[in-house]
């Protein structure tokens, strides 16, 4: 993998002279490689995980939903994931191998919005023949990055 | 009441403790500390490695191994060292498996050296080898090196240091805490010095696998005619993050090593038994699992050595180990004070340089084993430090 992009991928907070000094460029030429890599869209835009849990004002519910789909005559899935990926609630939108068509991450403020929202939004698209929906109960690990974890350092010789 | 100090053997007793200590000792008090101290990987040990030892469990080897480790891994060990540095060793004769490298480090002292025989040993270094020595009754010679010289010992200043009682000289490269490496042309250098003559040498290499830009690490027993008077330890520590494994091994001549055995044998019987199933899993499928971890920890040393540089800090470029070591005499504070003020003010724990030899001071020693989101933050807070300071 392009250095630059693994290290821009675990640590997105660098600063481009910090990433300069790691893979061994100039700050100029790190500022236009990702510069590139983002009109390239190689890089599709930069995201904060965040553990809601932690912040009790907040409410949020999220749902992963399998979808089975008959592809359109034409264009197959790619119009009715388009559909889909325009509505705000949802999250992300993947088409899968194996026992239905889309998994479909949904984001909400209650269990009863999530869903009205597969009801009134998703079931309702021409093509979509049948959903599941899972809720998510608790998150341990997204995007390759440990949730609610309590981790701790525990190295401790003395004489090292 | 029992006079314990009068009943303890006297040189243990009055060896110093750990200049490392206090200061994780402090720490340990402290919230949000972010530390950068200590001398061991971040990284676990590569799944596949600890499944092998998982599994020797399960399958119920849970006993004894042979006195000088498996055969398996003594050959394993052997065939690593002639696939790395084209040395060749008997796994029969040359070769015993030890608890750590520390262990290894021990043995070699004890099985070599008489009390009054002198020990030289380059400093700064790691902590170990001067009590050790001093507990054998030797006297301990330090040899001292210098930011000039990238801490490298040369050979004036080894011809200077030795005597007609010169028994061992320690070879601590690549280093901590300097993160220094001697290059094929430092090491001929030192051999030349050394031939003819009937000095040992320890060669600890436990950073063999982790040097940089670049340079693969020379063993010492690989110069020509050193071999026979070389004992070389390493382990699986730092190279393959087995620090918690304790395991490490020595390679040297037949009639060495058979004494070392001899000793390891009374003192330790034998080393973990499932960390010997993992080590040689690690050595026949972990080379690349060390590629990866060298790749990380360059980055984040290129990251620190340029972060401290900026701060102002006259920052040795280290090419070895995962440490850096700069120099904090700007400041106009000693090792210990500028270690204990930053620890109070800004809880950033690092190392007094004074830790590994007095000419470590006016330095400190920076742990670099630790994510870059924890480095970047440390080297915000040193930031804000310096400034209270009014230092920048």
């Amino acid at each position: 993998m392009d250095k630059i992009l693994s290290v821009l991928k675990d640590n997105p907070r660098l600063s481009d002279s910090q990433i300069a000094a790691m893979v061994g460029l100039t700050e100029e030429e790190v500022g236009e490689r990702i510069a590139d890599f983002e009109k390239s869209g190689v890089i599709c835009g930069y995201n904060t995980v965040i553990d809601w849990e932690k912040l009790e004002e907040t409410e949020k519910v999220t749902a992963i939903i399998e979808l089975k789909v008959t592809p359109r005559k034409d264009t197959g899935f790619e119009s009715i994931a388009e559909e889909i990926m325009a509505f705000d609630e949802v999250e992300s939108v993947n088409l899968m191998s194996g026992g239905y068509d889309f998994s479909v991450c949904v984001a909400g403020k209650t269990f009863q919005e999530i869903a009205m929202f597969v009801a009134k939004r998703l079931a309702p698209i021409d093509s979509v023949i049948s959903t599941t929906t899972h809720f998510i109960l608790k998150r341990y690990k997204q995007d390759g990055i440990l949730i609610s974890s309590d981790c701790e350092d525990e190295r401790g010789a003395d004489i090292l | 009441m029992i006079d314990y100090d009068s009943l303890m053997n006297v040189t243990a007793r009055d060896v110093p403790p750990s200049g490392i200590r206090k200061f994780f000792d402090i720490a340990a008090e402290m919230d949000e500390v972010i530390s950068l101290s200590v001398g061991e990987p971040d990284f676990q040990t590569p799944w596949h490695v600890r499944n092998v030892g998982i599994e020797s469990l399960q399958r119920g080897h849970t006993s004894y191994s042979p006195n000088r480790g498996f055969t398996a891994l003594c050959r394993e060990i052997c065939s690593y060292y002639k696939r790395k540095f084209d040395l060749d060793y008997d796994f029969r004769t040359d070769v015993v498996v030890t608890v750590g490298g520390s262990e290894a480090i021990d043995l070699a002292i004890r099985t070599l050296v008489n009390p009054g025989d002198e020990v030289l040993v380059p400093q700064p270094s790691f902590v170990c080898y001067v009590p050790i020595a001093e507990l054998t009754g030797a006297k301990v010679i330090p040899i001292v090196t210098t930011r000039e010289n990238e801490f490298r010992i040369t050979a004036d200043e080894l011809r200077k240091k030795i005597t007609d009682r010169t028994k061992l000289l320690i070879l601590p490269y690549p280093n901590n805490p300097t993160g220094a490496v001697m290059r094929r042309g430092h090491l001929e250098e030192i051999a030349q010095v050394l031939r003819g003559t009937n000095i040992m040498v320890l060669a600890d290499e436990i950073y063999s696998e982790l040097t940089y830009n670049g340079i693969p690490h020379v063993s010492f027993a690989s110069i020509d005619g050193m071999k026979e008077r070389t004992i070389v330890v390493n382990g699986f520590s730092k190279s393959y993050a087995m620090t918690g494994w304790r395991l490490g091994y020595a390679l040297g001549p037949a009639p060495i090593i058979a004494v070392m055995t001899k000793v390891h044998q009374y003192a330790i019987m034998c080393a973990p038994t499932t960390s010997q199933y993992a080590a040689i899993e690690a050595l026949r499928s972990g080379d690349g699992d060390i590629a990866g971890m060298r790749d990380e920890y360059d980055m984040r040393r290129r990251l620190i050595v340029s972060g401290f540089r900026k701060l102002g800090f006259d920052c040795f470029e280290p090419e070895g180990a995962f440490y850096i070591f700069p120099c904090i005499k700007n400041t106009g504070m000693s090792s210990d004070e500028f270690c204990e003020r930053l620890l109070e003010k800004k809880h950033v724990a690092v190392v007094p340089g004074n830790a590994f030899g007095e000419c470590g001071e006016g330095y400190i020693r920076v742990s670099y084993a630790y994510s870059t989101g924890h480095i970047k933050e440390a080297l915000r807070r040193i930031r804000l430090f310096l400034k209270e300071e009014n230092l920048m």
